[in-house]
């Protein structure tokens, strides 16, 4: 059985080492492994606490996107070879506590496509707290919260409801798919890093935000199954040419199979596909978010419709 | 230990056969081909005899964006409109 990984994200101040050590208080999430980046004022006791140095490496395809991060492959196959000799206690989640400006699309790129660290862990789960009271700050931010399963907004205590009401709209115009819940000194349930599980990509309205300026998100929909070679091509061409811009893709696909399809990247990095037994419900319409800068929901739709017919043979 | 790129996961030498035939419907716009090679990698060729052997769609795009001297994009209209046709 594979070792889930965790991944918490947020950027500078945004309240995740609060959030974390709350989290890791709870006698359900024993047996944590944690990776830090920097030890920060807020102690993180009674676990495995390891800390490296952020190391990028890019990859030998030459692409700026696809950098890994050598610091944690080194890191994850370390505590892997320690664990099974016995030097250190068991453990059975990872938890990877980033630094506020790190992007996580090089951290999902290394665990994908590690030669040997998809074979012993998981990723679960993406959590990204966002500052209440500041709101997103950078680039960086607005990766965090593409890339994340699960949105944590902090300090709810000390922030204005009307300010958290407008922060956590813009958060669903960014991010639909995730879930969004609030914290005050960290407090939430334990549940949130245990469930890799988000919102159906389904629930997700259609129009939302169709003409918003900026980083956004577009929902498109398929009446009738894709071809998932076709799929593939299209996939892989427009995260080679596009990579840069689209953040994040999410979807379930009806491939023509009994249960959809269940997609997944992080900017190139793409989860492995998942076959789902069966649908949820009686709807069975492909729908797939992308969230990126300047995405054209038509564009993208009747490409993919032309992909899909042309390489039918 | 190689791990199978996530489009071709599972599906052999004749997976790899169907998705070159589906390949060529794009790459022909472009002026280039491809074929299933041994060894679970693709062969691509430009028309001036330019050649490059890549292991996995991933890298196939990379190639061919060297062979054209030209960013490929699947959503530009012309390759749509070609593809329509």
């Amino acid at each position: 059985m594979k070792t889930p990984v965790i991944l918490v994200t947020g950027f500078l101040g945004s309240g995740k080492t609060t959030l974390l050590a709350r989290l890791l208080e709870r006698p359900e999430l024993g047996e944590t492994a944690v990776i830090v980046n920097e030890l920060g004022e807020v102690g993180i006791d009674h676990h495995l606490l390891r800390r490296v140095d952020e190391r990028t490496v890019v990859l030998s395809s030459g692409c700026v996107c696809c950098v890994q991060r050598g610091d944690l492959s080194d890191e994850l196959r370390d505590l892997l070879d320690r664990r099974d000799a016995g030097e250190i206690p068991w453990f059975r989640r990872v938890v990877i506590e980033t630094t506020g400006v790190a992007r996580p699309a090089p951290i999902v790129q290394t665990l994908l496509s590690d030669p040997l660290l998809p074979h012993h862990y998981s990723l679960d789960s993406i959590v990204a707290t966002v500052d209440g009271v500041h709101g997103l700050r950078g680039p960086e931010a607005l990766q965090q919260v593409a890339a994340a399963d699960t949105l944590v907004v902090t300090k709810s205590d000390i922030a204005a409801p009307e300010e958290l009401d407008a922060l956590e709209a813009e958060l669903a115009r960014l991010n639909p798919a995730a879930r969004t819940v609030r914290a005050s000194f960290g407090d939430v349930e334990a549940e949130l890093l245990l469930s890799g599980s988000d919102r159906d990509v389904r629930e997700v309205p259609v129009e939302s935000n169709e003409h918003a300026h900026g980083p956004k998100a577009v929902v498109l929909t398929l009446d009738r199954a894709i071809d998932w070679t076709a799929f593939g091509i299209w996939l892989t061409m427009l995260l080679h040419a596009r990579g840069g811009e689209i953040l994040r893709i999410k979807g379930l696909l009806d491939v023509g199979g009994e249960g959809p399809l269940l997609v997944s990247c992080v900017q190139h990095a793409v989860y492995p596909p998942v076959h789902l037994d069966a649908w949820p419900d009686e709807d069975h319409r492909s729908r797939l978010v992308v969230i990126g800068h300047d995405v054209d929901r038509d564009a993208l739709e009747t490409s993919l419709r032309a992909f899909d017919r042309a390489t039918r043979v | 230990m190689a791990k199978e790129h996530w489009a071709e996961e599972g599906g052999g030498a004749r997976a790899r056969v169907f998705r070159a035939s589906a390949l060529n419907r794009v790459l022909g716009h472009y002026g280039l081909s491809v074929h299933a090679w041994a060894a679970g990698a693709y062969v691509l060729r430009d028309r001036k005899g330019g050649t490059a052997v890549v292991s996995d769609l991933g890298a196939l795009w990379v190639e061919a964006e060297r062979l054209t001297g030209a960013p490929l994009d699947p959503l530009d209209p012309a390759l749509v409109t070609a593809l329509e046709r």
